[in-house]
């Protein structure tokens, strides 16, 4: 078997996952990057909105100022968030922008003069200030009190991955595309690295490094029904779930967005509603002006998806092969805006419907969007529970998301976080000397090489992996959506523990030899069920409603008792339930708990405590 | 009433002795909407669950799932089954290796396309963390943006009648690669550090020129405006090259 040794190893390709192995090589350590697919391929580049930072360039984005988007953040957060990691994400994100235009991002730069915009399907105009010719442009984005959102067009994401993944060549950064980590290697004290197999060869191939990062991005694809791409399973976060020491932080934050189309869940942009667009049900009817009268289809991505479900649920929604939806209408807006502004959309809808929105109306659904919860660290991106084990990026609980993410703050957080604990690794490799127990690494591959003979040969049992896949979807689908409720949740948690007993009794259908996807989906499906419980458990012991969690038999924020984040472990591999713990939710406090500002305000004050 | 697909798949996996390269027939009912990305994990999930395939972003984004689709390089994600007859036709692309049935190994060819370019910012300055970023005109962003567009996803090197006779050509992906550095004002190559890269013929004296590659584009990147501007670039570069000897 092939042992590849490294000073940093990276689970993850993709920003943050690369930004931090840069940090390393740049002090002069050795880093490899493994990742399921090429490192531009990752799910970063997908991203096309664009990433904030409080530059303040744009003539709309005066007076910006990271004071600003730290309160926006915090805001956004529902106060879930850990302050401190806010504030050196606001402080950060200005320099990290600035850092990747010098490593090569077209980032699109501000024209000095008149130029138009929309608002709420109205036309403003604004003149860009001549001093400020070049330097880098803001767009407008939900959530934000100024235009702050860096872009490349509508392919930030893409073009900040070619970046950063060209930086990653340039200064010897490998990457080990095709390659899955399947198990940590780990003393219950220490991490020393990964066993991983070949998505080649299908061969296993030890890794062992000083330090360990997760990078590996979300975990949307445990629900049946995202915008996340097709590797986006959580299966690197199975690995830390599985030494029963590293907890998941808050895996019960969950960010749906209104507008999935259906029936592949792909995103077409918030901008369809900013423009004027508006959502009907079955009847053709609009619906969102009844449920909020104000905002109409305007209102925050979390209540949209609400009202949406609820519609759906009273018997109003389209009934399709794919299941039930509504229809997203722009045909108003007329062509030219349509395949001017919203270019992107109508190619999506061309492209992938075969609907063409002058014409005819998209289906759409509510649909998992990201994962706030996720490994948890401290500020320093260090993991709890393991010594040399880190985590950044959307699958790292650091924290500055608390209950809900703005957009555009996650794209940031991959660079501003993956630099800032980069260095933090750097600082920690300098002091480090590791022994490497050959018995703890011949344990963990033989571990490994049995559950993968037990696979194939059925051993364990005869459950077909893509139907209990398809349990547990169904399971957090019908109990752990948009609405929560006691009796959801629990029947939700009943289900999964059964679907536990399931998942331990797979056997393939296929003979398992090479790259056998059916034997990659198997080797997780174990452990994405914990973590589908782990995210059922916490929201059914979670009694109050806190941005994206909400439950309908505990509608207000609950600040007296639930200023929390929850801890989830699996202790045991064979219980059948996680052990949750708590921390406050921040220990540094600069804006104490209020009212958002937008969305239900029902908030149980944390000063009744001392009353 | 819906159609009953017939799909002809080609099955190989390396990594086992038994297995023989071969043509595997499937039938499915199409479904609203159906694309491949749909059909092929109903295959896989319903029907045979070796079946090997690359879909990532299933968005038309990340450039994972380009195959050959009843002949003709393109992205599976965003083909609509409907666009197609009752007969559909899967191979792998061509040129790159093969890592089973129809999913094929594009990072190492890039990745080796890239070291080969140098495809990095080239300076000698140095960031300056409290300095404010340095201007750029928004068209040249622009334009370097639009061929940063290119997805990877090595269709236009499988439809290149020269990549298939070279195995050291770069392909339309590469050479545009190259003109997007050299448009890059933060980039201080020369003209002929650049002819050093690409100035013979597994660059861009190979190309033929006969547009197979923007025609194929999934992104429809401006390739033939590319491998033109290269051309009369590098072709001045070559003169003067002889010039100065
Ligand atoms: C459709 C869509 C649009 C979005 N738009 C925006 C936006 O406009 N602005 C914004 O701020 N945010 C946006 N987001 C969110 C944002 O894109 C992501 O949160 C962010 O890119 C995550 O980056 P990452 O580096 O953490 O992980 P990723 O980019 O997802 O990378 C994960 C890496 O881990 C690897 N990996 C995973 N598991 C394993 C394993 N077991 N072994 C080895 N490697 C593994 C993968 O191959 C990949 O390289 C969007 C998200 C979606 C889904
Ligand atoms: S124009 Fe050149 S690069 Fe394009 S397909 Fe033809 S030979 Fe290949
Ligand atoms: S240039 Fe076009 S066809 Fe070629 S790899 Fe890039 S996106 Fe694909
Ligand atoms: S899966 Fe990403 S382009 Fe098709």
């Amino acid at each position: 078997m092939q042992t590849i040794y490294t000073d940093l190893l990276v689970v993850g390709a993709g920003l943050a996952g690369e930004r931090a192995a840069v940090e390393a090589a740049d002090a002069g350590f050795s880093a490899i990057c493994l990742s399921l697919v090429p490192a531009r391929r990752s799910h970063s580049s997908a991203a096309q909105g664009g990433m904030q930072a409080s530059l303040g360039n744009s003539v709309m984005g005066e007076g910006d100022c990271p004071d600003v988007h730290f309160a926006d953040t915090v805001k956004g957060s529902d106060w879930g968030c850990d302050q401190e990691v806010a504030r050196l994400f606001a402080d950060t994100a200005p320099i990290e922008m600035r850092r990747l235009a010098h490593w090569g991002v077209p980032w699109n730069r501000v024209v000095p003069g008149k130029s138009i915009y929309y608002k709420g399907g109205k036309q403003f105009e604004k003149v860009e200030a001549q001093e400020k010719e070049g330097l880098i442009m803001a767009r407008s984005f939900g959530g934000t009190a100024k235009w702050r959102t860096c872009y490349t067009s509508d392919g930030t994401g893409h073009a900040v991955m070619c970046t950063m993944d060209n930086r990653c060549a340039q200064v010897g950064v490998e990457v080990h595309d095709k390659t899955e980590a399947i198990a940590m290697i780990q003393d219950g004290e220490t991490c020393y690295g990964v066993v991983a197999r070949c998505l080649r060869t299908g061969e296993l191939r030890v890794y062992l490094s000083k330090a360990t990062m997760i990078a590996s991005g979300g975990f949307g694809r445990i629900y049946p029904n995202t915008t996340n791409a097709v590797i986006c399973d959580g299966g690197a976060h199975t690995m830390c779930v599985n030494t029963g020491v590293v907890p998941m932080g808050n895996m019960e934050a969950v960010q749906f967005h209104p507008t999935g189309i259906v029936p592949t869940d792909i995103l077409v942009t918030e901008g369809c509603r900013g423009d004027g667009g508006t959502l009907l049900d079955v009847d053709e009817k609009r619906f969102m002006d009844k449920y909020e009268p104000e905002k109409a289809e305007l209102a925050s991505r979390d209540v949209v998806s609400r009202w949406m479900t609820h519609h759906m649920r009273e018997g109003h929604g389209v009934k399709s092969p794919y299941g039930e939806h509504l229809w997203l209408d722009i045909r108003h807006l007329g062509e030219e805006h349509i395949t001017g502004k919203l270019r992107e959309v109508y190619e999506i809808c061309t492209s992938f419907l075969g609907v063409n929105p002058i014409h005819q109306l998209i289906p759409v659904r509510p649909t998992q969007h990201y994962s706030m919860g996720g490994v948890r660290t401290n500020k320093d991106g260090a993991a709890y529970g393991l010594k040399g084990l880190y985590a950044a990026g959307e699958s790292a609980c650091w924290d500055m998301h608390g209950f809900n993410r703005l957009g555009g703050n996650s794209l940031a957080e991959t660079v501003v976080a993956g630099g800032i604990i980069g260095k933090k690794i750097a600082e920690y490799l300098e002091g480090c000397e590791t022994e490497f127990k050959t018995a703890l690494i011949s344990d963990t591959v033989k571990a490994q090489q049995a559950r993968i003979d037990a696979l194939v040969s059925g051993s364990n049992g005869s459950e077909n992996v893509y139907k209990v896949r398809a349990a547990m979807q169904d399971a957090l689908n019908k109990g752990a959506n948009i609405f929560r409720t006691e009796e959801g949740l629990k029947e939700c948690v009943t289900t999964l523990q059964d679907t536990l007993i399931r998942s331990k009794n797979v056997g393939l259908r296929s003979n398992g030899r090479g790259v056998n996807p059916e034997l990659a989906a198997a080797l997780k499906l174990e452990g994405q069920v914990k973590m589908a419980l782990m995210l059922a458990y916490g929201a059914l012991m979670r009694t109050e409603s806190r941005g994206s969690h909400n439950r309908e038999d505990y509608p207000a924020r609950n600040d007296r008792d639930w200023l929390t984040r929850t801890l989830a472990y699996w202790k045991k591999p064979d219980d059948d339930l996680p052990t949750l713990e708590y921390e406050p939710a921040t220990s540094v406090v600069e804006i104490p708990p209020g009212d958002r500002g937008y969305g239900k305000s029902e908030i149980i004050s944390a000063d009744d405590k001392k009353e | 009433m819906s159609r009953l697909l017939k799909f002809n798949i080609f099955r190989y996996n390396p990594q086992d002795e038994q297995s023989e390269p071969h043509m595997q027939e499937f039938v499915l009912e199409e479904t609203d909407s159906m694309t491949l990305f749909i059909a092929l994990n109903r295959i896989r999930e319903e029907q045979d669950p070796s079946l090997q395939f690359d879909f990532c972003c299933r968005a038309g984004i990340c450039g994972s799932c380009g195959m050959v689709i009843n002949g003709r390089p393109g992205l599976a994600c965003h083909t609509k089954t409907r666009d197609l007859p009752g007969e559909i036709t899967l191979l792998p692309l061509p040129i790159f290796k093969l890592v089973g049935d129809l999913s094929v190994d594009t990072g190492s060819w890039f990745r080796e396309m890239y070291t080969k370019t140098e495809s990095w910012i080239h300076t000698d300055k140095e960031f300056d963390p409290n300095a404010l970023e340095e201007r750029m005109d928004n068209k040249e962003a622009v334009a370097i943006y639009e061929l940063e567009r290119c997805v990877e996803c090595g269709c236009c090197v499988a439809a290149c009648a020269t990549a298939r006779l070279r195995e050291d050509f770069m392909g339309a992906a590469g050479l545009n690669r190259v003109a997007r550095f050299l448009i890059d004002p933060r980039d201080q190559r020369t003209d002929n550090d650049y002819y050093e890269i690409i100035g013979n013929d597994m660059g861009i004296f190979g190309c033929m020129g006969l547009l197979a590659c923007e025609d194929i584009c999934p992104k429809h990147l401006p390739l033939q405006n590319q491998l033109g501007f290269l051309r009369r670039k590098m072709g001045i570069t070559s003169l003067k090259r002889l010039f100065k000897k």
